[in-house]
């Protein structure tokens, strides 16, 4: 029973031992560790580090082992380790132009300086279940690696040489930190950033897809797309010059989209952008696209659609949230009940009465 | 023949699901422009990369067809390469680059610069078939603005575009009108390519898979791209001419060639600038 306060207790410790029992499952089958989850599950370490919003594929690994593969609770795991860490300083900004280019190609052009480089990716295989996969393949022959490509300047900074893109927004404003201060609206770019870079996957990619399909549509070409392992770097106070403390990598979607222009400003395309944690380009995509559809607001554009409504994007966006105020419906909640049966059962009476004295 | 995928149909798709298709493709050739609902599959590459098409191309294609795919007109892009050895791989069928050697053109955002001949059948894929819904998202109100011909929204966006900016600001996916009667997309193919949709000698087929619809362009159809007396249609041009074959009619791509403002133009169509150096 789990109203029971007073036996709950024992419930809730069977009910946990039962849990790591099942977290094992068959012990004559070897047990998963943390590094075959790190390398061999690279896309769900990836995602639960986004969300978890804590770049470290180790801990990633281990959140997933413990939640059973459940991404959701894994992401929650891990955020609620990251809230015990210090915050020990900020870094600079990461430049994704310099750095190893796992993966780069632009929609818009058919070659750009630098390289089309497709990398490791799902896109063009053919969906078809590799049995071959389950029996155990031999392992897969080493393929030829071009040279990393070295400079390959952005796509939207060529376009903006002519000005035909609007400008990147100018960097020099601290942005704020929305673990430490929770939202306000309207929200800056930076803080809206933030928080579509923790939110969950799915939402972005269903509100991203209702821009394409006419609810707030922004006509997007996918300008750049890139997965490029970059040198993270601080500024320690004592020294006064940066200092490298690690390579992180990440995925970064610079979308192009529908031109502005007014009697004063050329008409010229406008951006969103999406920057998240290592291989994940479709929720980067999606959040280039949801970026977009958020400034509508700034380029003075109708507000008519869900993905351009603020409010209503940013404060349904994190899946720890979410995902645990839908599961507290699975709390006790007798105590209003009751009130609510108490009221209905009067009301019931009375429209009884009122039908009765009527006829 | 070449040997196919085991344990697959031929073009993959089931004889069930390619007559519930070719129902549908017949329907759409009765009544040119009308968007046909039919049972689209789930079809082992995603959503948005061409299985509308795919589907088409499964259901029609036969031993002795000669299948072509491009995507941007070239038939060396990543896409393209993939659905062709998609269809090499479950149906066996020989694969050309020429234009003038395939039966089926299966393509998306262009149409070959060299002149379609009769037999020959396009099939574009298509992102999104309803001209009308980045002016009504609703599919229950676009089915009743088709069925009254009600298409006055799509002008006065026209003519809101005129307003602002001087002229209309549509240029690729431009709406047309096909047959007198039904207004339709015809997929992203850029504006400069919908003149070659009228009155073509050859089928032309549109599928779109995750949106459900097929419709279709019969051969020697009268397709007229949406304008206004005083605002006449008109197409893209170039200043240039292309880079490896010199011409200057084809729709050309613009080529970054460093990051000071270097830049050159090539055909879109790969086989048409080939034919044209070779």
């Amino acid at each position: 029973m789990y109203v029971a306060v007073k036996g709950g207790e024992k419930a809730i410790d069977a009910a946990h031992a039962l849990l790591a029992r099942e977290r094992r499952g068959d012990p004559a089958v070897p047990a998963l560790d943390l590094t075959q989850i790190a390398q061999q599950l690279g896309r769900a370490v990836d995602r639960v580090m986004t969300e978890g919003s804590i770049y470290d594929p180790e801990l990633a690994a281990l959140a997933i082992k413990q939640a059973m593969g459940d991404l959701v609770e894994a992401i929650f795991l891990l955020r609620a380790y990251r809230t015990t860490l210090p915050r020990l300083a900020a870094s600079q900004p990461v430049e994704t132009d310099r750095g190893l280019v796992r993966r780069r190609i632009s929609a818009v052009f058919k070659d750009v300086p630098g390289g089309q480089v497709l990398g490791s990716t799902f896109d063009y295989t053919h969906r078809l279940l590799d049995f071959a996969l389950a029996a155990g393949t031999p392992l897969p022959d080493p393929v030829a690696t071009s040279e990393p490509i070295g400079a390959a300047p952005r796509v939207a900074d060529m376009l903006g040489r002519d000005g035909l893109i609007e400008p990147p927004p100018p960097g020099d404003a601290v942005p704020g930190d929305l673990t430490r201060q929770p939202i306000d609206f309207p929200a800056d770019r930076a803080l809206r950033l933030q928080n579509l870079a923790r939110g969950d996957e799915g939402w972005l990619l269903a509100l991203g897809y209702s821009t394409q399909r006419g609810y707030a549509r922004n006509h997007p070409f996918a300008g750049e797309i890139r997965i490029v392992d970059v040198a993270v770097e601080i500024v320690p106070e004592e020294l006064g010059f940066p200092v490298e403390i690690g390579e992180i990598t990440v995925s970064e979607c610079d979308m192009v989209n529908q031109f502005g222009g007014s009697a004063t400003a050329a008409p010229a395309f406008t951006r969103g952008y999406g920057l998240v944690f290592g291989q994940s380009e479709r929720k980067a995509m999606a959040m280039a696209l949801v970026d977009r559809a958020l400034r509508a607001r700034e380029l003075g554009e109708p507000i008519a659609a869900p993905a351009q409504d603020e409010e209503f994007v940013l404060s349904h966006s994190d899946n720890v949230e979410a995902s645990g105020f839908v599961q507290h419906l699975k709390l006790p909640h007798h105590v209003d009940f009751q009130s609510e049966l108490d009221l209905l059962r009067r009301l019931r009476a009375e429209h009884d009465q009122r039908k009765t004295a009527a006829e | 023949m070449t040997q196919t995928l085991a344990g697959y149909n031929f073009a993959y798709l089931d004889e069930q699901t390619k007559r519930m298709i070719r129902r549908a493709i017949l329907k759409a050739v009765a009544i040119p422009g009308y968007q046909v609902p039919f049972g689209s599959r789930e079809m082992p590459l995603p959503y948005g990369w061409g299985t509308g098409g795919i589907q088409v191309t499964a259901s029609i294609i036969g031993r002795a067809d000669v299948l072509k795919v491009i995507d941007q007109g070239a038939d060396d892009t990543t896409n393209a390469i993939s659905i062709r050895r998609f269809f090499a791989r479950t149906a066996g069928v020989a694969t050309t680059e020429r234009t003038v050697e395939a039966t089926i053109i299966q393509t998306r955002h262009r149409i070959p610069e060299t002149p379609l001949r009769a037999g020959q059948i396009m099939v574009y894929q298509v992102p999104i078939p309803e001209p009308l819904r980045w002016l009504e998202p609703r599919e229950t109100e676009t089915r009743t603005m088709h069925a009254l011909s009600e298409y006055g929204a799509m002008h006065v966006r026209f003519y809101e575009d005129i307003a602002h900016h001087g002229r209309i600001t549509t240029t690729y996916d431009y709406p047309v009108i096909v047959n007198d009667r039904y207004l339709m997309r015809p997929s992203p193919i850029p504006k400069f390519d919908n003149q070659k949709l009228d009155m073509s000698p050859a089928l032309q087929l549109f599928g779109a898979g995750r949106e459900k619809r097929i419709y279709a362009v019969p051969p020697f159809t009268k397709v007229k791209s949406l304008d206004f007396h005083d605002h006449p249609f008109s197409v893209e041009s170039w200043d240039a001419a292309c880079s490896l074959c010199g011409s200057t009619t084809s729709y050309l791509d613009e080529v970054l060639t460093d990051d000071q403002g270097g830049r050159m133009f090539v055909c879109s169509d790969t086989d048409y600038c080939r034919s044209r150096t070779s």
